[in-house]
């Protein structure tokens, strides 16, 4: 039985009505906001931060903070480019992703060294990894701009899932990289829901040391949460490089706030413990239809980060309310 | 339990602190011995006081920007709007001064506009740090977030007062703030460690700065005993604003510019100053002199590194690689070191 009190009451359903109320609004200022074109270009925009959200979703739901994901993605990308360019690489896009899903498993392993093996903080030492793996990228590797990308990463970029005619006559097609979003979005949900490592995230997150006397081997779940959330920046990385269809050396690094954002909004609490994938993937959505929409309601470019800052606040303000709210209830009827 | 107490208390006067308190021993040696080894490698350009007063000059701002840091992290939480709260409050005065400064004012009158520029901007990062304040400790918002959101708002509002533009071109009187020298000593460097005196005194000799120690040990323990914890937020809170206010103006001054997005890449540096400095990510300890001689060694070693690979390309890449190395290394032997520390007594 569903209870839709519940339901109701959840930070998914919250986020689900805002997007729908800023859908409608935009869309009744601008109709062109329904138009399959702009469908299409919200969800192609969506891919690279719902990738790097399913990572940034199991850390939080473990009791931890990363913010070296998007140096990981920039990092393995830009290695990975720079290799195949050198060996003249001609094949598919499958080889590129798989290289720069292993570098970034690699670097998200150097992570969980620090956090599980010498238990330093999440955050502080994400901090210092993404300013290591940083700057040894720019240093030793390089800084220019790569432009000559792999032929298979710009076919990749080419491609096409499904393609519709616009009105005013020209085709529009959607972006196959939506499909990697989806996949690593449905792997995240069964490796939370369904597996024993999965539902020790949840526990370490709950409580570190109540997971440890349960016996959950907490060392072991570090790894492969750290090792996973490297492989999926890596990933993520690979992908925006495909579908900018360059290697940018200074892309990417200074988003981890809005990706952090986006899945905290869908509720997963920053002090570990609970999130879902559903509500990452709402967070994602919405964070993605003010950053490209906002321009169509006539709302000038300048003032966007004001609204955004203002929902980001609002967005959190709630559900802190309302756990303060329901956090006295409950002291009540326990007095009672 | 002897550094904790020490660090709680303050009975401790400074000189006994520095001899007790392991991690500013290790980072005091730390910085001699980078002062030692470029001095060496480079004799003709490092150990020159022109070096030393341009070091004292870039390291100033950043050093103001970690008080308030610094502070924040004390009582278990942070502060990601610095950098942003620099920015608008320095936009803000910087436009009084456009609009308010007749074009044929003399020196003498162009004083009291500086002043009221100064109150101005202070009054904006007394404002910013109250709304952070609210949002954390009444709306119960994590630091993390409520400081993330109105990062992006008051970014926000500083790219629609300027169009997204930068200002410039101020008088040469407000320039001396950011620019002067007092006997050789930089007057920005002058600001900072005026702060760092305040501040010192503030946390070690006042009630409140018993009150942001308790606190950040143990809230509800100090809740127990008395203290208003949602008061010594916001209280917090505001004096970091504060702090970024002054910070934003030195930057004003010294650059002769501002622009919404000037000096991103400082909050994290902030960030990384204040753990360096001996501030624990879960509250409760810390102290000036940990943050002033961390910038110190911080700013030898990037200084050093920029003058090592001047040749080479990109030398100011390979100062984040060696940020990130020294943040990691301290933080492993200060666990290794805490470690070796908690098993000895018990025999």
């Amino acid at each position: 039985m569903l209870n839709w009190k519940k339901v109701i009451k959840s930070n998914e359903f919250i986020v689900a009505v805002m997007i729908v109320f800023l859908s409608i609004v935009i869309g009744l200022k601008n109709p062109a906001f329904f138009s399959i074109g702009n469908v299409f270009g919200v969800l192609r925009s969506s891919v690279v931060m719902g990738i790097f959200a399913m990572g940034v979703l199991i850390v939080l739901i473990s009791g931890g903070v990363d913010v070296s994901f998007p140096a990981i993605a920039l990092v393995s990308m830009y290695i990975t480019v720079k290799i195949l360019i050198s060996v003249n690489y001609q094949g598919t896009v499958l080889v590129p992703f798989a290289m720069a899903g292993l570098l970034g498993l690699f670097l998200g392993l150097i992570n969980a060294v620090f956090i599980s093996l010498f238990k330093l903080p999440t955050m502080i030492v994400t901090l210092g990894t993404s300013s290591m793996f940083y700057g040894f990228m720019l240093f030793f590797i390089g800084s220019d701009y790569i432009r000559d990308i792999p032929q298979g990463m710009v076919d990749f970029a080419k491609s096409n899932l499904v393609t519709a005619v616009q009105p005013n006559g020209s085709i529009t097609g959607l972006h196959p990289a939506i499909l990697i979003f989806l996949v690593v979005a449905i792997l995240t949900w069964l490796f939370l829901k369904y597996t024993m490592i999965g539902r020790g995230v949840y526990a370490l997150g709950g409580d570190r040391e109540a997971a440890k006397r349960a016996g959950f081997n907490v060392v072991l779940i570090e790894f492969v949460i750290y090792g996973f959330v490297g492989m999926l920046a890596g990933i993520g990385g690979i992908t925006f490089g495909c579908l900018l269809r360059q290697a940018n050396p200074f892309a990417i690094v200074g988003g981890e706030l809005e990706v952090i954002a986006a899945v905290v909004l869908g509720g997963a609490a920053i002090t570990g413990g609970r999130g879902t994938v559903i509500g990452a993937v709402l967070g994602v959505m919405l964070i993605t239809i003010m950053n490209n929409s906002l321009i169509l309601v006539g709302i000038p470019s300048s003032w966007q980060k004001v609204v955004v800052g203002f929902i980001l606040i609002i967005g959190t303000a709630l559900p802190a309310l309302q756990a303060q709210r329901s956090e006295k209830s409950t002291n009540v009827t326990l007095s009672e | 339990m002897q550094a904790s107490k020490n660090s709680i208390t303050n009975k401790a006067s400074l000189k006994t602190k520095l001899n007790i308190d392991p991690n500013i021993l290790r980072l005091s040696l730390i910085a001699v011995t980078i002062f030692v080894l470029m001095s060496i490698a480079k004799p003709t350009i490092f150990p020159t006081a022109l070096n030393i007063s341009s070091m004292a000059f870039q390291l100033s701002e950043i050093g103001i920007l970690s008080i308030g840091m610094m502070l924040t992290m004390i009582i278990g939480g942070i502060d990601l709007s610095v950098n942003a709260t620099a920015n608008l409050a320095a936009i803000i005065a910087a436009l009084s001064m456009k609009n308010f400064i007749p074009a044929d004012a003399t020196p003498e009158q162009i004083v009291p506009f500086i002043v009221l520029a100064f109150i101005i901007a202070m009054a904006i990062g007394l404002l910013c740090g109250f709304l952070n304040g609210v949002l954390i400790a009444y709306v119960k918002i994590p630091a993390i977030l409520a400081t993330l959101g109105s990062m992006t708002l008051f970014t926000g509002i500083s790219t629609v007062i300027t169009g997204g533009t930068a200002l410039y071109g101020f008088s040469d009187q407000f320039l001396y703030i950011g620019n002067g020298t007092v006997w050789n000593i930089p007057v920005p460097f002058i600001i900072f460690i005026t702060l760092s005196v305040i501040m010192t005194v503030v946390l070690s000799k006042t009630a409140f700065g018993l009150k942001v120690y308790m606190m950040g040990t143990n809230p509800t323990a100090a809740h127990y005993s008395g203290i208003n914890n949602q008061k010594v937020t916001v209280a917090v809170h505001m004096i970091s604003g504060l702090m970024a206010s002054l910070a934003g103006m030195v930057i004003l001054a010294r650059t002769n510019s501002i622009n919404p997005d000037y000096g991103s890449s400082y909050v994290l540096q902030a960030i990384l100053i204040s753990v360096l400095g001996g501030v624990s990510v879960s509250g409760g300890f810390g102290s000036i002199p940990g943050i002033v001689i961390a910038l110190i060694s911080l700013q030898f070693l990037s200084t050093g590194f920029n003058m090592l690979l001047f040749q080479h390309s990109g030398s100011n890449f390979f100062k984040d690689f060696a940020w990130g190395v020294l943040l990691l290394l301290v933080m492993v032997i200060n666990y290794l070191s805490e470690k070796r520390r908690l098993k000895t007594p018990n025999r």
